[in-house]
């Protein structure tokens, strides 16, 4: 086949990838994340979404009443032992693959609330991909975890609960 | 602004002359009585005095005195926007007389104290747990309940 007029056009505006890229792209450009404020983070997980810090500059904004409609649960605040059942229910409602932030201090390690009604880090109840220190962590704290997160889901890493799975070829193994 | 009642503590004390003491206080009136006159008292505040409401119902552990446990109840006039106070001990082993029979509002209360001290209401129409897991063992405000709980790590 010979150059035909419009063979240089065509070039210019054709990009390739493959599906796997494009894939993680789309994944890390749509994390809608599941409501899931427990204490006083997530007043700032709130304020995250607002027009000064703006998430939906990184297609993280919808918010989700529905676990089954998430693939993000930001655990903003302590969890308390009676919450931890409903917690993992909830994170188990949620299609595959999901991702977990364990947003402040109480939720990664109890926090100051070192006492018998507090998990003491919410990774006893939930795999967690990213943690964000502070006490409250300010939103663009926040909004670093989630491009940390975006950053492991473009690298293609897997998600924290798949790299707990058992033995690779085994049922929900990673690969 | 003050609004309570100080007269109170006169027409209560020539009321209940013998079961009555005044405990001294800088922002309320406030008395102690024993237990077993708890109900007459409260149905003569409700009845009589107009303290229509108990805003709340307070446990204190005073381990290792005994009896071992203090009940605080806070009781609003709305008529004349007037506190009181009224307080009463039990023992660890002892049931206390539930207020719901005069304050039905004093249901929650009661269980929140149930719930973290332990202490048993006697004619509570719903003792069971309010706060902590319903297969929750011991009672955590208790002084010798271990800070961390059951858990160890
Ligand atoms: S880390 Fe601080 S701000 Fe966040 S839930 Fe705990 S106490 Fe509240």
């Amino acid at each position: 086949m010979g150059l035909t007029p419009a063979q240089p056009e065509v070039e210019r505006s054709i990009l390739l990838t493959t599906v796997d890229k494009m894939k993680r792209w789309a994944q890390k450009s749509s994390i809608w994340p599941a409501t899931f404020g427990l204490a006083c983070c997530a007043i700032e997980m709130m304020s995250v979404t607002n027009s000064r810090y703006d998430l939906a500059r990184f297609g993280a904004e919808v918010f989700r009443a529905s676990p089954r409609q998430a693939d993000l649960m930001i655990v903003a605040g302590r969890v308390s032992q009676k919450m931890a059942p409903v917690l993992r229910t909830i994170w188990e409602q949620m299609p595959e693959p999901k991702w977990v932030i364990s947003m402040g201090a109480c939720a990664s390690s109890g926090g100051v609330f070192d006492n018998y009604a507090i998990i003491q880090g919410v990774d006893h109840v939930v795999p967690v991909d990213v943690y964000v220190p502070g006490c409250p962590p300010t939103p663009e704290a926040l909004l670093f975890g989630i491009i940390k997160l975006q950053e492991k889901i473009t690298l293609g890493l897997p998600p924290k609960y798949l790299e707990l799975a058992p033995e690779p070829g085994t049922k929900g193994a990673w690969r | 602004m003050n609004r309570n009642d100080p007269e109170i503590l006169t027409r209560l004390e020539t009321r209940f002359p013998a079961t009555l003491a005044i405990v001294e206080t800088v922002d309320q009136p406030t008395v102690a009585v024993a237990k077993e006159s708890l109900i007459d008292l409260f149905r003569h505040l409700a009845d009589l005095e107009g303290y229509t409401m108990c805003l709340d119902v307070c446990a204190v552990d005073w381990m290792p005195t005994n009896p071992r446990f203090e009940l605080v109840y806070h009781l609003y006039h709305p008529g004349k926007f007037a506190r009181l106070r009224v307080k009463s001990r039990v023992e660890e082993d002892g049931t206390m007389p539930s207020a719901t029979a005069v304050w039905a509002g004093a249901n929650w209360a009661e269980r929140e104290a149930y719930d973290l001290f332990g202490i048993r209401f006697e004619g509570h129409p719903n003792l069971t747990r309010i706060y902590l897991p319903d297969e929750w063992e011991g009672h955590p405000l208790r002084k010798d309940y271990p800070l961390t709980g059951p858990r160890v790590d």
